[in-house]
């Protein structure tokens, strides 16, 4: 290992080797979060069952073979965390946010590179202390995703609540701090080094997405690093900014006085709700700017869809409260809440719509990218469609903390941007990597995530309108859910079916690296600028300046290429058509 | 590659920057305004504690509001020299800017030291983050939380302008520079102003 090896490939400032990094340690990530959600059907498809390798594994939590209930809440709670923050964020938003946004608006590299660095860097520490904190004493944190107190706040309440909780915290406020070194770097990227004529009503949809995606992270999250200052100080410094007076952990009273733990539910899902946002708006975009490729026609409504992701991006910063209907928040409130969400499904529906419209009319190339484009849309309108019902603080009462709600934010913040993710990297690989991936086995996996999953959440679903709460760990104790057990069953197959189907995206992922055939560098015949360049695109992107003559869905017309016209393609070559 | 552009459509039309700013500025910008938020998230937070909180002292009895209007004085006054260093860097007097920046980072160290005393005060008479002898304890948790966060920003303030300073006195610096520091400085000033207004006045 050379010098150079370490500068071009270890601590490299390059926006797309830092990308391929990310998106390396998301993956990784992603093969630990699916490993728990494993061991949670395991639990929830078979309890009481003894699975005796298992014991072996997992001496502690799963003595006997039977996990015990504490570690099923760190299971959880563990799972949740990594999915939405080390795997989505990181492959989806940070991975592609760094390969694509200079690439597509023709700048040789972020606008700061050495902060780019610097927060995949602080990225991979985060990631690394989040998952070292199964090993502490008490074992991970147990209190969910959404950490709330006082289970998050006070040590005796389980064992999580320990040290691993603690680390939790750290690991977000690290998440955090590289989160907003990332954003500020997109947004200043987008703002400041696009290309010549390349004007924001050029851009692809994804840059628009990353960069309004990016915006909404950097509003959203510093309230949360707030909350997640006081929570530190309520667990060490004695405050009670989340604890009111009269709490009983462990028969004990405890001496705090005058907090409310739903304070932390405000920071969270002030921060909460925009962070789904910051995760599904650059899965649309990807989906969207796929498409055309395959339709080979332009897409449908890109101004609307272009404010549509605006107006999503604004109305998704004052509609939390809908993860609060059951708090006793005053009728008028809730009413709000109700009206507002329900506002939100407006842009979201039309930017779906445009989505199908563009569709209209084509004959569909069904490349693996293009099956999980497509998919993307049908998860995302099956997803919503369980949103209206949440949206109403009526339904809610019922429907809160029961299984509908894990199977419509799985839809939504699982599936759609699993599968977007998946269509980017079949779509970019090429591009990463010079090589193709096999689009047999891409076309196989795709039917083993996409069917598996619609399955597993579409039941869930119903298992959330027989009653079925969340996070429990068994429903053996209670007569009204002995019904559900067959559900659960199936549901935990079709788990195991879409986890060992992943294994299909592994080996071709890595047998591709070594031997997929070379990539040209315009291989699906697309138009936007990082199609211009080599496969993979040398240091500094560009030979030389791109200049922008026209937008990025130049599809259907005639030229020497073929149907269609990259971005740079003189206007008095081919006519603009927009 | 960052030239002037003649209209509004042409700077957003790309090959230069909007605003005419270069990314720095507009990254400082946004960082400013994230910063900004998580002092909205824990005055938002105070807020709402307020409302719940049963014995909110009066806080004219547990300060002495004529010092503190003699710290907010201090750093406002501060927020007024950092602009003229700015407009001295922009017209290349150096030696003036130099002085206007030390003047600042002055200020920003007593307005620090004012901030200590009242600290060392309040302990003195038994405040604490979880216990307060004039009502609430939430009402000291959130004292030394709010004024402990912004004077962090305070510190890390004048650590960048003894920074700035003394590379205006080797002639590193550039106006550019020296704008960016005076964004940050008067960004913290007008977070105090919040502060002052909500926790002190209100
Ligand atoms: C069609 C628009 C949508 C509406 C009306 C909607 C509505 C809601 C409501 C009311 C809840 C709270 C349910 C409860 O806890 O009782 C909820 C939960 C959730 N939604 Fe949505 N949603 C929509 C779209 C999305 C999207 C696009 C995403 C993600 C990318 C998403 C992710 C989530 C998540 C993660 C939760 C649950 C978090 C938790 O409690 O752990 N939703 N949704
Ligand atoms: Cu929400």
């Amino acid at each position: 290992m050379t010098n150079g090896f370490v500068r071009r490939y270890i601590f490299s400032t390059d926006h797309k080797i830092i990308g391929i990094q990310y998106i390396l340690t998301g993956l990784i990530m992603a093969i630990v979060g699916a490993w728990l959600a494993v061991l949670i059907r395991l639990q929830l498809g078979w309890p009481e069952h003894q699975w005796v390798f298992l014991s072996r594994l997992l001496p502690k939590g799963m003595p006997s073979g039977v996990m015990t209930p504490e570690f099923y809440l760190a299971v959880v709670t563990m799972h949740g965390t990594i999915m939405v923050f080390f795997f989505i964020s990181y492959v989806l938003v940070s991975g592609f946010g760094n390969y694509l946004v200079p690439l597509q608006v023709g700048a040789r590299d972020m606008a700061f590179p050495f902060l780019n660095m610097l927060s995949y860097w602080i990225a991979l520490l985060s990631a690394v202390v989040m998952v070292l904190s199964f090993f502490v004493e008490g074992g991970a944190a147990a209190a969910g995703w959404t950490a709330y107190p006082p289970l998050s706040a006070v040590a005796s309440a389980v064992p999580g609540s320990q040290m691993g909780q603690t680390l939790w915290i750290l690991s977000m406020a690290l998440f955090i701090a590289s989160f907003t070194m990332s954003g500020l770097n997109i947004v200043a990227t987008v703002f400041s080094t696009r290309a010549p004529g390349l004007s924001m009503m050029r851009l692809p949809l994804t840059v628009w997405s990353f960069f309004i995606a990016s915006i909404l992270g950097l509003l959203a999250f510093p309230p949360l690093t707030a909350g997640a200052v006081m929570l530190l100080f309520d667990r060490h410094f004695g405050t009670s900014f989340f604890l009111p007076s009269g709490l009983v952990v462990a028969g004990k009273l405890l001496p705090n006085t005058g907090g409310s733990p739903l304070l932390w539910q405000h920071l969270f899902w002030f921060l909460g709700h925009p962070e789904v946002y910051v995760l599904i708006l650059p899965a649309l975009g990807i989906a969207f700017d796929i498409l055309p490729a395959f339709t080979r026609k332009p897409v449908f409504g890109y101004r609307i869809s272009v404010w549509c992701l605006v107006a999503v991006g604004c109305l998704s910063m004052i509609v939390w409260g809908h993860h609060m209907f059951v708090s006793g928040m005053s009728p008028f409130t809730g009413e709000y809440f109700s009206l507002v969400t329900l506002t939100i499904t407006v842009p979201m529906t039309i930017f779906g719509v445009n989505m199908l419209a563009s569709l209209w009319g084509a004959k569909l190339e069904l490349r693996t990218p293009m099956l999980f484009a497509l998919s993307v849309i049908a998860m995302f309108g099956s997803g919503g469609f369980g949103g209206l019902f949440l949206g109403n603080a009526t339904a809610d009462m019922q429907l809160h903390d029961t299984y509908f709600v894990v199977g419509h934010f799985h839809m939504m913040i699982g599936g759609v941007t699993l599968l977007a993710t998946f269509a980017a990297i079949y779509f970019w690989f090429p591009k990463m990597f010079g090589r193709t991936m096999n689009e047999t086995l891409g076309r196989l996996h795709f039917w083993f995530t996409f069917g598996p999953f619609f399955v597993i959440f579409f039941m869930q679903h119903f298992l959330g309108l027989q009653g079925a709460p969340r996070r429990y760990y068994a429903f053996t104790a209670f007569d009204y859910l002995r019904d559900t057990r067959g559900q659960n069953l199936a549901i935990s197959i079709a788990a195991l079916l879409l986890v060992s189907g992943q294994l299909l995206f592994l080996v071709n992922f890595v047998w591709s690296l070594f031997g997929g055939l070379a990539a040209k560098a315009n291989p699906w015949q697309a138009t936007t600028l990082e199609w211009t360049t080599a496969s993979p695109p040398p240091h500094g992107n560009f030979e030389t300046q791109p200049v922008v003559e026209r937008w990025a869905y130049e599809y259907g017309v005639q030229t020497t290429d073929g149907d269609f016209a990259v971005q740079t393609v003189p206007a008095r070559n081919v006519p603009v058509t927009a | 590659m960052t030239q002037p552009a003649a209209t509004t459509i042409d700077r957003w039309s790309g090959g230069t920057c909007p605003f005419d700013a270069g990314w720095r500025k507009v990254m400082m910008w946004w960082f400013i305004i994230t910063d900004g938020l998580l002092f909205a998230g824990f005055l938002g937070a105070y807020g709402y504690a307020r409302i719940l909180a049963l014995r909110w002292p009066d806080q004219s009895t547990v300060f002495s509001l004529p010092y503190i209007a003699a710290m907010t004085f201090v750093l406002i006054t501060s927020s007024a020299t950092m602009a003229s260093a700015v407009e001295a860097a922009k017209e290349g007097k150096r030696r003036l800017a130099l002085r206007f920046i030390v003047l600042t980072a002055i200020g920003g160290a007593v307005f620090l030291g004012m901030q200590a005393y009242e600290w060392w005060h309040l302990i003195e008479e038994g405040a604490r983050l979880n216990t307060n002898p004039w009502g609430d304890a939430s009402f000291s948790a959130y004292f030394f939380l709010l004024t402990g966060f912004h004077g962090s920003h305070v510190l890390t303030g004048v650590s960048i302008l003894i920074t700035t300073a003394i590379r205006t006195a080797k002639g590193w610096s550039t106006a550019d520079g020296v704008e960016m520091a005076g964004l940050y400085w008067h960004f913290v000033d007008l977070v105090w102003v919040f502060i002052f207004t909500l926790f002190y006045l209100l």
